[in-house]
């Protein structure tokens, strides 16, 4: 069982890091590498009288930079993928149906719990932006993400209006109750840059989920079968 | 009977076991490579933190 759910979720975690990574360099890193100008006072930008290029030299592929962005989205997503497969494992034990087309679901979910949920009161962030304590911004993200993640499940398999109504009073809260947010805003960076990384950071996030889902789905299955026959014969 | 019954609640029991733990290791790898503060950690995981939107600096 602990080697089957560690196969699946080690093979999923890998492939859709991996996509994720390569999605992320191509298309969310030359973003980050722009604000990251403003960041540092290379560039500086006054609103309507601005004559700044929107499109300054970036400089290209910083091998170290950028081979450890793709080992540590690996590792975030192999993390993720165990913590989904184990899920999917626990809901097939109680009746559910898991193969490479549920899995799809189960990823978008994901996407809503870890990012789509923390990230409607705190967005994704470009470098540079202000924003309030580290702590309590991570405390507040895992809150919602675990919160989001627990209400899914309830939507999914409560199957009554009590649990869907918890659901809907999980999902709600955190952001009734607030993000951290910072006193004042200091961000140099300019809106636009913002918004598209933000949007980049969504869509492939969005994109490396259905992956994640759709693959460990698949491997899961592959796995059960295996060992139903093992058991058969 | 019983001892089949017990089989079954054993194996039951070593599923969830299992379960719990690989979803446990999977949060510790999200904390330590997404969310622990550590000077080069946070360094070397800097744009994949920013680029998956957890909470950065």
């Amino acid at each position: 069982m602990f080697t089957r759910l560690l196969t699946s979720a080690l093979f999923a975690g890998a492939v859709a890091g991996l996509i994720a990574a390569l999605l992320q360099l191509f298309f969310v890193q030359p973003v980050l590498l722009h604000a990251e100008l403003y960041e540092g006072g290379e560039l500086v930008h006054f609103g309507a009288a601005s004559s700044v290029s929107a499109h300054p030299e970036l400089g290209g592929i910083d091998p170290v930079r950028d081979g450890l962005s793709v080992i540590f989205t690996m590792l975030v997503y192999s993390g993720y993928g165990m913590m989904l497969v184990a899920l999917m494992a626990l809901a097939q034990s109680r009746g559910a149906r898991i193969d490479a087309r549920s899995g799809l679901v189960w990823g978008m979910a994901g996407f809503i719990a870890v990012h789509l949920a923390p990230g409607f009161s705190l967005a994704p962030e470009v470098p540079g932006v202000a924003a309030a304590d580290i702590h309590a911004r991570q405390a507040w993200w895992f809150v919602t993400a675990i919160a989001a993640a627990v209400a899914l499940w309830l939507i999914a398999f409560g199957g009554n209006w009590a649990a869907w109504g918890a659901a809907v009073v999980l999902l709600l809260a955190p952001h009734v109750i607030g993000a951290p947010e910072p006193d004042v805003f200091t961000g140099p960076v300019p809106t636009e840059i913002g918004a598209l990384f933000a949007a980049r950071a969504y869509g492939v996030g969005l994109a490396a989920w259905v992956m994640l889902g759709g693959l460990a789905g698949y491997f899961w299955s592959r796995e059960s079968v295996a060992a139903g026959r093992a058991q058969t014969a | 009977m019983n001892t089949q019954n017990a089989t079954a609640s054993n194996a039951i029991a070593t599923g969830i076991g299992a379960l719990t733990f690989v979803a446990l290791i999977g949060l510790g790898i999200v904390f330590v490579t997404g969310h622990l503060q550590a000077a080069t950690l946070h360094d070397a995981a800097h744009d994949v933190r920013h680029a998956t939107g957890f909470p950065c600096h």
